[in-house]
């Protein structure tokens, strides 16, 4: 090999051989200290031909266990591909792995993983956020050149924000959630990490589409076989005075994000800063439909087919014991929280509610993306918090504020890098309106041509991982 | 008197070629427990529902059937709580907005005809089935097996508002649905193989206008034991009731064996489903146009069959409505009267012989195999003389059993009818030598005697003889 596929382009790594020896070795070499692969692919001979990429553990391929972090699924052999599996195949895909997430995709952080955190490329004192972290580290450090993860309220902007690369969560519908296995249906879709936007379209091109197996897939068919152009001349984009002004963004991070804001305005775009009262609702309307949705999605994991099945003395007792042992803390906890909410006495109070809020946080959202092309605003109040810093769960949960929103009301939504603070990357994020994301992907790279993230059109590696 | 009130909450399986979300078949009760099973009815992780097409144009056929508004827009959702036949830990049902509403049916009893209103029909899948050991339920069994198979056979709950007044018109109007759903093709109507199944609630007010609670009764497998539950219920609720008590609040079970009630929950005891929209199916939008299609090509119900029959074929009603409770018989039927002309003859006939040989070997009408043509056969050899009724009564299982016509049967068994004068008059001669005490009689007026003497012919002739000319010939003979 001439080139060193870390310095290149999707596209490019598409059309050279044997990358998948390549990535492979780097997986091998460094995986004990990021600990983003749960499992390591074990193809080999002419299996291997074809470029390689890495899978969040709670998407099925056929071959590998899909734990979605947890001791429940521990031992789970996926019985079937998943539709993002198979249509990769079908292009070439090869799987390097499955990479590491916190249990169910519930968390920002991979802590709740029943197998551990991942580290985040740039510290490993550090997470490397989540639920996608494990996809995120390894993209962050080369160790795959793109990764699928999944996000629910930010499971996939979060974590690559704080690794420094793009994620990107589709319009809710584009892309088959056949084969992800459930957290929150309504909310949950699959979405590339990659490097630059260009790579993340690339992707998109061979992943999304309707699929008759997932009866929310729109027929709609968006071209991303494009070359995107960067424009930012002549946008307009609209910056939330509820997210600029929320009281737990850091001030460096807010710095560093009016930086960037300026730089975009330089180029020709308009930024103004409005108001979305409902915004405000956005965590507590999230932290009610997605627990609800959850406590029913887990229902199924009951003892007697998943998990170890600890002997009982009757059925009860049997589905008590086993989901106590195979669940963890945070998944507990949202599971008795979406049981309560659904609970008959209380399904006026809370859950009808949040889908009477949801509805008028989608509108008010909708409005503005009348007026303005995009929504711009921080990725994450915060630069990766150190493993073990934070222990309330709330903490975490109110730090979801800037991306929920988009998986509320559908929209399509992308995290870019945007530079370091206190040498850590921070991200922006740009969110559209449903079915703009040809448009926003085309804006992204607009953002990444200022982005002192990138080198050559791809962001930046931490010099420990490109020796 | 006590007055009754009984409401049904009826499920139909759907005989759709396959499941309701996914592709296994649904026609699976004769099956080895789980070989009609996929990722998706089993509840694998990641799998998802896709609405089968032919479940919503069933249950718009029965909506419509039922006289129902079907709601353009309704909404699945999901039913949750935890049971090893339940693999996804959820029901996906219908509750909020079911597909149609407000519907009913007319109920005939006897000369009354009344309107039993329909609440609602809805849209859902069938939970598994599980096998215990040395119990009749999980409780305490020493291990249980789980067939698969059925999680996801599609359903329609039918919900009736409370408007039936007797044990004996709720099994009328399972009967009623049952033959609705077969004309419509939708549901096999098989009771017993758990096709259509039936959950009754049931309370009594009394003269002095006091109600008691409701009891919910369930797990009945038969359209006798409809009634037969029902009438259990009635009994002991009357008893509670005049004693000045009343019964608990609960939902009992139907004893097969004991053919009585039981406990099984008091109504507090009864799951909190915490149902909720089913986010990973869109709205179900039916079209006007569907509507009106499926509403243009519904079949013949059964009260319009009954109405055609008793106008086309002049037949009672209690005969067209025997004969129309079956779509087979009823073109059996018809195929039948067209071809001998003769209706009521043909009525009677199929409700009689057709009906007695289907059930003693437990024939279905095809099986039965009675062309048309050997009814006429038959219908002519007893217009012509040629065999008596009974004659014809006689042969008839061996027109089924052989496959032979009824005039080859006549000929091969020499039973055509005597019509030959001597031959009657031969065996009356002697009938008369051998008993002249009775012919003194009959000269001296007793015109009773001649039954004796027409009754010997019969014997002597072995039923062959044309009845009507041995009356004829004892009447001349006798008086000389």
């Amino acid at each position: 090999m001439t080139k060193n596929p870390l310095n290149l382009r999707l596209s490019e790594i598409i059309s050279l051989e044997d990358t998948f020896e390549f990535y492979r070795e780097r997986v091998m070499k460094y995986n004990d200290e990021l600990k983003a692969f749960l499992q390591v692919s074990t193809l080999s001979g002419d299996k291997r031909q074809g470029f390689p990429y890495a899978l969040k553990d709670n998407i099925l391929a056929v071959g590998t266990r899909t734990t979605c972090g947890s001791r429940i699924l521990e031992n789970y052999e996926s019985p079937y591909d998943a539709t993002v599996t198979r249509k990769l195949a079908v292009r070439g895909g090869k799987l390097l792995g499955k990479t590491n997430l916190d249990e169910f995709a519930m968390g920002s952080s991979t802590e709740n993983s029943a197998f551990g955190p991942s580290r985040n490329p740039w510290d490993l004192e550090r997470i490397p956020g989540g639920s996608s972290g494990g996809s995120a580290a390894a993209v962050a450090a080369g160790l795959a050149p793109f990764a699928l993860g999944s996000d629910t309220g930010g499971s996939v902007r979060q974590p690559a924000s704080m690794c420094g690369i793009v994620g990107f969560k589709p319009t809710y519908g584009l892309v088959s959630r056949y084969g992800l296995v459930a957290f929150a249906s309504s909310l949950d879709q699959i979405g590339p990490m990659t490097r630059c936007s260009q790579d993340a379209a690339d992707v998109m091109s061979m992943i999304s589409g309707h699929d008759s197996n997932d009866s929310n897939t729109v027929r709609k068919e968006l071209s991303f076989d494009v070359s995107l152009k960067g424009y930012l001349k002549g946008l307009k984009l609209a910056v939330p005075s509820e997210m600029l002004n929320y009281p737990g963004l850091d001030s460096g991070v807010k710095e560093r994000f009016l930086s960037i804001v300026e730089d975009i305005r330089r180029s020709g775009a308009e930024v103004e800063e409005i108001s979305i009262p409902s915004v405000e609702y956005a965590v507590a309307t999230y932290y009610l439909i997605a627990p609800a949705e959850a406590s029913s999605n887990l229902a199924r994991y009951e003892g007697i087919r998943f998990g170890p099945r600890v002997p009982s003395e009757d059925y009860e007792s049997l589905t008590n014991k086993n989901r106590d042992i195979g669940f963890g803390k945070e998944v507990k906890r949202r599971i008795l929280l979406g049981t309560f909410t659904l609970s008959a006495t209380y399904y006026d109070a809370y859950y009808r509610k949040a889908l009477k809020t949801r509805s008028v946080m989608a509108g008010e959202l909708n409005r503005v993306l009348d007026e303005y092309d995009f929504i711009l605003n921080p990725s994450s109040p915060v630069i990766a918090p150190k493993i073990g810093e934070i222990t309330d769960p709330l903490t975490y949960y109110l730090m979801d504020i800037y991306t929920i929103p988009a998986n509320v009301a559908g929209l399509p939504s992308i995290s870019l890098p945007a530079g370091l603070v206190d040498e850590m990357p921070v991200g922006v994020l740009l969110t559209g309106r449903r079915f703009s994301d040809v448009s926003l992907l085309d804006a992204a790279k607009g953002v990444e041509d200022l982005s002192p993230s990138y080198r050559s059109g791809l962001t930046v590696l931490p010099e420990r991982w490109t020796e | 008197m006590n007055k009754t009130v009984i409401g049904l909450e009826i499920h139909a399986q759907l005989r759709t070629d396959t499941k309701a979300f996914c592709s296994c078949r649904a026609d699976v009760f004769d099956l080895e427990p789980n070989t009609a099973i996929c990722p998706v009815c089993t509840g694998q992780p990641g799998t998802l529902p896709v609405l089968n097409k032919r479940v919503v144009e069933f249950a718009i056929m029965a909506g419509l059937a039922m006289n129902c508004t079907i709601n353009k827009r309704s909404v699945f959702d999901r039913k949750n709580y935890f049971y090893p036949d339940l693999p996804k830990g959820y029901q996906i049902t219908q509750y909020f907005f079911p597909i149609a509403e407000n519907g009913y049916l007319y109920l005939e009893d006897g000369d009354e005809k009344r309107k039993i209103r329909i609440r609602r029909i809805h849209i859902e899948e069938d939970a598994g089935k599980m096998i215990h050991q040395g119990t009749d339920s999980i409780t305490g069994s020493s291990g249980s097996y789980v067939d698969l198979n059925r999680c996801g056979v599609p359903l329609i709950e039918i919900v009736t508002e409370p408007d039936l007044r007797s044990p004996a018109e709720a099994r009328i109007f399972m009967e009623l649905l049952r033959d609705t759903l077969r004309a419509l093709g939708v549901c096999s109507g098989d009771m017993e193989k758990g096709a259509l199944r039936c959950d009754a609630n049931i309370s009594m007010v009394d003269e002095a206008g006091r109600s008691s609670n409701r009891v919910e009764v369930k797990n009945i497998n038969s359209f006798k034991f409809v009634e037969k539950a029902l009438e259990f219920e009635q009994e002991r609720i009357s008893r509670a009731l005049s004693s000045g008590g009343d019964v608990a609040k609960e939902t009992r079970s139907w004893s097969f064996s004991s053919k009585e009630t039981f406990s099984m929950r008091s109504k507090e005891e009864e799951n909190d489903y915490r149902y909720f929209p089913e986010p990973d199916l869109p709205k179900l939008i039916v079209s006007e146009d569907l509507i009106e299609r499926i509403a243009g090509n519904l079949p013949e119900l059964p009260w319009e069959k009954i109405e055609r029959f008793m106008k086309q074929y002049s037949l009672p009603r209690y005969d067209a409505a025997v004969l129309s409770s079956d779509g087979e018989i009823a073109s059996y039927f018809e195929e039948v009267a067209q071809t001998t002309r003769r209706p009521k003859e043909s009525s009677n006939w199929i409700m009689g012989e057709v009906m007695r040989v289907m059930n003693e070997r437990e024939l279905t009408v095809e099986e039965v195999k009675v062309s048309p043509e050997h009814f006429k056969e038959l219908f002519e050899l007893i217009d012509e003389g040629k065999i008596s009724n009974k004659i014809a009564k006689d042969i008839f299982p061996l027109v089924v059993e052989g496959r032979k016509s009824p005039l080859e049967i006549v000929k091969e068994k020499g039973l055509e009818q005597i019509d030959d004068d001597r031959v009657i008059e031969d065996a009356l001669r002697k009938a008369m030598t051998d008993n002249p005490s009775a012919v003194e009689q009959f000269r001296a007026g007793k015109e009773g005697v001649l039954g004796y003497f027409v009754g010997a012919v019969m014997k002597a002739t072995r039923g062959k003889a044309n009845p009507s000319k041995v009356n004829e010939i004892a009447r001349r003979m006798l008086k000389d």
